[in-house]
């Protein structure tokens, strides 16, 4: 961790109002990613994953400590921090490829070719003229990636983009978040519940502590992609994730 | 719905091999096609039951000669006064003149309304300043103002207008108002996110979003601004339905009555069809329980 790493953590605390007083939900959190990596964050309801993600994304300013993205203090939402959240969230007046254009006109050729391949990329073609309504969830959560990926972000930010699915579904979107990922070498961070998924995806698993949310391990990841979910290493290092959480006694 | 649920998660890698569900239902084959326009005719004619057999009733009583003539013309007797009525050209003379007055006052009303609903729905400072006043006028019955218009601005066509115009106001400025504070936070977090610029906030998220708000206003103030009309015709003036009917009652002439009536209720509903066709176009997205 020589380097100087795209998005640094330090000492980050926040604390809520609360009715019953101050909360301190997240307690100095230092954490660096490396440009290209992917990180999965797990860890129990409540310990302020999502709290953290919104940081990050610049939706969330009050707190103490450092967060700087390419060195320089992350002050208010923008493209660069792409943002995935557990619902769809897409705009229901406009068709998979207005949403996936948003903001920008599809009359301009660059933007219409981009949102071309985009499309090919999470694999909606013949969906371009639906409308939300119309798509499944899945279908639904592939329009929102390729939204924020057309705005080229340094880091895509997912809080639990999958929870909502079945598990087919969830399997295939981790396999389409893992060609983005390889293809364009976004720099990934994925707040998850599910074990199986922080292993499958990650180079690194941040585990993090409840009440107030710390970083209690982080464990790497050196297995090659595409991985084997019964291989005996991939086993092994979800048996290591598993057991933090039995110390914690909380799940 | 269902159809893509399935599709998203039966078939893991291979969605392009599907078509939206809509495209499919149109190569399902003429049978199918046929069965659903019997059906849509079956439906529609349930709906003409009721009123053919209370015309029919309608008539046997006039013929018979059970209510008198003056007080329930026949329903041929009023076909026959709508068919002298259109030849002469009276009636479009009249028509015209009351539809120029509604149109007026809905544009001056609806308008304002609009627009007001606009500023105060996107400003502050302007809810803080004019919503109170305007909440309170609006307590003010509508056709209690009636009486003070027609002594401010006289029986000619500004008291009618206004009148029309008021009560177009409120449905537009409430429905535009709410429109734009009932947009989804989540939505403006994502436009946040997404880096949209003022501009494009306001066309492209708060906009859409309060359509379906500001097309019901739409259709409520239309609705108002038809019934203030008649209210305003019948009180006082020189043409227009509302006077073909007042006069035609001086005259006991009751067929002519009730063609007036008739066509208050058919250019209401037609007016209102046509806002829900523009519902239908503009909001076809919108995914709706249908009955
Ligand atoms: N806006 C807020 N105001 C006050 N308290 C908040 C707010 N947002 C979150 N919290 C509190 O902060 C704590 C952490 O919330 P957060 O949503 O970050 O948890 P999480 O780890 O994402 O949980 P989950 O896994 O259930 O999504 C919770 O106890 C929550 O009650
Ligand atoms: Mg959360």
């Amino acid at each position: 961790m020589t380097s100087a790493g795209l998005l640094q953590i330090a000492s980050l605390t926040k604390t809520f109002q609360q009715p019953q007083g101050e909360m301190r939900v997240l307690d100095h959190i230092d954490l660096q990613v490396e440009p290209g990596e992917f990180v999965t964050i797990i860890g129990p309801s409540g310990c302020g994953k999502s709290t953290l993600l919104k940081i990050i994304a610049g939706l969330d300013t009050g707190y103490s400590g450092t967060v700087l993205l390419g060195r320089k203090k992350i002050e208010r939402p923008s493209i660069k921090q792409g943002v995935i959240f557990q619902e769809h969230r897409l705009f229901p007046w406009m068709t998979v490829e207005q949403n996936i254009a948003a903001d920008l006109s599809l009359k301009d050729p660059d933007v219409r070719k981009r949102v071309a391949q985009l499309i090919e990329t999470v694999r909606l073609q013949g969906f371009e003229k639906a409308y939300p309504r119309e798509l499944s969830g899945g279908m639904a959560q592939r329009v929102a990636i390729a939204r924020a990926l057309l705005r080229k972000p340094d880091i895509l930010l997912l809080d639990e983009p999958f929870a909502a699915l079945d598990a087919f579904t969830r399997q295939h979107l981790q396999e389409v978040l893992l060609d983005i990922w390889r293809e364009n070498g976004t720099t990934m961070m994925l707040v998850t519940h599910e074990l199986d998924e922080a292993v499958y995806l990650a180079n690194r698993v941040v585990i993090m502590s409840p009440r107030p949310g710390r970083i209690s391990r982080i464990i790497p990841v050196d297995l090659p992609y595409p991985r084997a979910r019964a291989s005996a290493s991939f086993q092994a290092i979800r048996q290591t994730v598993m057991r933090e959480f039995e110390h914690k006694g909380e799940w | 719905m269902d159809q893509t649920t399935v599709i998203a998660a039966g078939g893991t890698a291979s969605d392009k091999d599907h078509v939206p569900a809509e495209a499919k239902g149109k190569g399902q084959g003429r049978t199918m096609e046929r069965t659903a326009f019997a059906e849509k005719v079956l439906h529609n004619a349930r709906g003409w039951i009721l009123p053919i057999v209370v015309l029919a009733v309608w008539q046997w009583v006039g013929q018979a000669g059970l209510v008198s003539p003056t007080l329930l013309p026949t329903p041929v007797a009023i076909g026959e006064s709508f068919v002298e009525l259109t030849l002469s050209g009276e009636l479009l003379g009249h028509l015209q003149v009351s539809t120029t007055r509604a149109a007026l006052g809905f544009l001056a009303g609806g308008g304002a309304g609009l627009l007001l609903g606009l500023l105060v729905g996107f400003w502050r400072k302007a809810e803080a300043a004019l919503d109170p006043s305007l909440q309170m006028l609006r307590t003010i019955p509508h056709l209690a103002v009636a009486p003070l218009f027609i002594l401010w601005f006289g029986f000619g066509e500004l008291s009618k207008v206004l009148l029309i115009a008021k009560g177009a106001f409120f449905p537009l400025y409430i429905q535009t108002f709410l429109g734009i504070r009932s947009v989804d936070a989540k939505l403006i977090e994502v436009a946040r996110v997404l880096e949209f610029s003022r501009t494009k906030m306001i066309t492209k998220l708060i906009i859409p979003a309060a359509l379906p708000h500001i097309l019901l206003g739409v259709r409520l103030s239309l609705g108002i601004s038809w019934l203030g009309l008649v209210v305003a015709e019948l009180m006082g003036s020189s043409e227009g339905v509302g006077y073909m009917i007042v006069d035609a009652r001086q005259f006991s002439l009751t067929s002519i009555v009730f063609v007036g009536i008739l066509i208050f209720a058919v250019v209401g509903k037609v007016t209102d069809s046509l806002v829900r066709y523009l519902e239908t176009k503009l909001l076809k997205w919108r995914d709706s329980y249908k009955g």
